[in-house]
């Protein structure tokens, strides 16, 4: 998947994934897609959630051996 | 600026005295839902993290200022950071250390009774998932019954009053939680027992607990007798303990019973599920202390933090002990189950020596509730 922006989160604990991605999406337009990449268990969940109540949009994730990757379209 | 950490074992002593606690819980909303440290007197909030970054102002109106208030997230982290923001709003917050993982992992041990000749009964309480587990103490010697996955802290119990684990029994194989039996028996030279037809897929080595079986412990033959009772699994085992005690494992709760579907074979099992509930308990000792190896809701605990109650009074109080028409009794244990445990496929391989995760995946499976009832 094309992504505008690549943050890389790998070996970040929580709550710093989510901190790093919303300073980023901050800095992107409307409609522009970052890709995160995370290895904390607990991002999933709380990005899915994140994206929902500031209304972006999660195109799709997927896990390889132990590192996550999610795709965030900006709301 | 600095926070005080409030460790699970503090929050267990306010939860089973029912003190006032106020829990800010920052995971998301999911999560919440999902499991939460439950006790009489504690009020909530949940508002997830990543709303709080740019500022805690509105939630500080909604914090009550008569009791204590504690931070809760899932590792830790994120709750520090909430609990600091808090405190440069001049609000006084702990937060709780190692977050809800290590609330899952937390045992309070209980003494439930006196045995004959001096020996002692110990419940041991895991607050955060709702797992009992149990160590029959006896003239040095120790029987230890459905171990959690924290094995040490059964070595260090044993070894503080003296004594020397020598069987290590598992009521049934568990789907909800990653047993400690292999690893204490390994770590001591104890037996570990399992029930052989629950054990088909286990790929190491262990003794047979069937039905009879009795073991002595301490010299004064303190007795534990094995009481065949199947239902939640089909080799679950009950035990009978100094002729006092029943360990009911996951057969027999304190307000409900157990779920006969984790191991996918609910329609096979159901029939004697009742058969165990409604006639081989039955037959024994209205006297009988029940010892359940989950409890489901807070409520369930005696004043004294403990989970027991006589059979007799289970017999009149417990919902699904007075259910006479068989067909109703099925459809109660085969449909509207709750969700399945998490994981729980992943826990019996587990169990069962299949698969070994390591620590932090373990860790992991067990996260939530137990889910091993329906009521």
């Amino acid at each position: 998947m094309n992504a505008d922006k690549v943050l890389d989160a790998k070996g970040l604990a929580c709550p710093m994934p989510i901190v790093k991605t919303r300073k980023q999406m901050k800095e992107m337009e409307s409609g522009q897609v970052l890709e995160i990449l995370a290895t904390d268990k607990g991002a999933k969940a709380d990005l899915v959630a994140w994206a929902k109540s500031g209304g972006h949009e999660m195109l799709d994730s997927r896990e390889d051996s132990d590192v996550f990757t999610f795709w965030i379209k900006k709301g | 600026m600095t926070v005080t950490a409030m460790t699970a074992s503090e929050v267990a002593k306010k939860v089973v005295n029912d003190q006032p606690l106020f829990i800010l819980d920052v995971r998301n909303g999911d999560a919440f839902a999902d499991w939460k440290i439950e006790g009489g007197n504690i009020q909530y909030l949940n508002t997830p993290y990543f709303d709080l970054l740019d500022g805690v102002e509105e939630v500080v109106s909604e914090l009550p200022t008569d009791r204590d208030i504690l931070v809760v997230c899932a590792k830790e982290g994120s709750s520090i950071m909430v609990a600091e923001m808090l405190s440069e709003e001049g609000v006084q917050a702990a937060y709780l250390q190692g977050g809800m993982k290590a609330w899952s992992e937390h045992l309070e041990p209980v003494k439930v009774g006196e045995l004959s000749n001096g020996g002692e009964l110990y419940q041991f309480v895991r607050l955060g998932k709702g797992c009992l587990s149990y160590m029959v103490i006896s003239e040095g010697e120790a029987a230890v019954v459905d171990a959690t996955r924290m094995a040490n802290i059964f070595l260090d119990f044993a070894q503080e009053k003296g004594a020397t684990i020598k069987h290590v029994f598992d009521t049934h194989l568990h789907a909800d939680h990653i047993s400690g039996g292999r690893a204490i028996a390994e770590a001591t030279g104890a037996t570990y027992y399992l029930p052989p037809k629950d054990a088909e897929g286990v790929v190491f080595e262990y003794a047979a607990l069937e039905n009879g079986l009795e073991v002595a412990i301490g010299n004064s033959k303190l007795e534990i007798e094995a009481v065949y009772s199947p239902g939640h699994t089909i080799g679950s085992t009950s035990f009978i303990v100094d002729s006092k005690y029943l360990l009911t494992g996951d057969i027999l709760f304190i307000d409900s019973i157990g779920r006969p579907d984790l191991a996918g074979l609910a329609e096979d099992w159901v029939g004697d599920l009742r058969e165990s509930l409604y006639s081989r308990y039955q037959d024994l000792a209205n006297e009988l202390i029940v010892l359940p190896a989950h409890f489901m809701i807070i409520d369930e605990l005696n004043e004294d933090g403990s989970v027991a109650k006589k059979l007799g009074d289970l017999f009149k109080e417990n919902h699904g002990l007075n259910i006479s028409d068989e067909q109703e009794f099925r459809d109660m244990v085969t449909k509207n189950l709750p969700p399945q445990p998490n994981a729980y496929q992943d826990i019996r391989k587990t169990n069962m020596g299949q698969i070994t995760p390591d620590d932090e995946i373990q860790r992991e499976m067990e996260i939530g509730p137990n889910r091993c009832a329906v009521r």
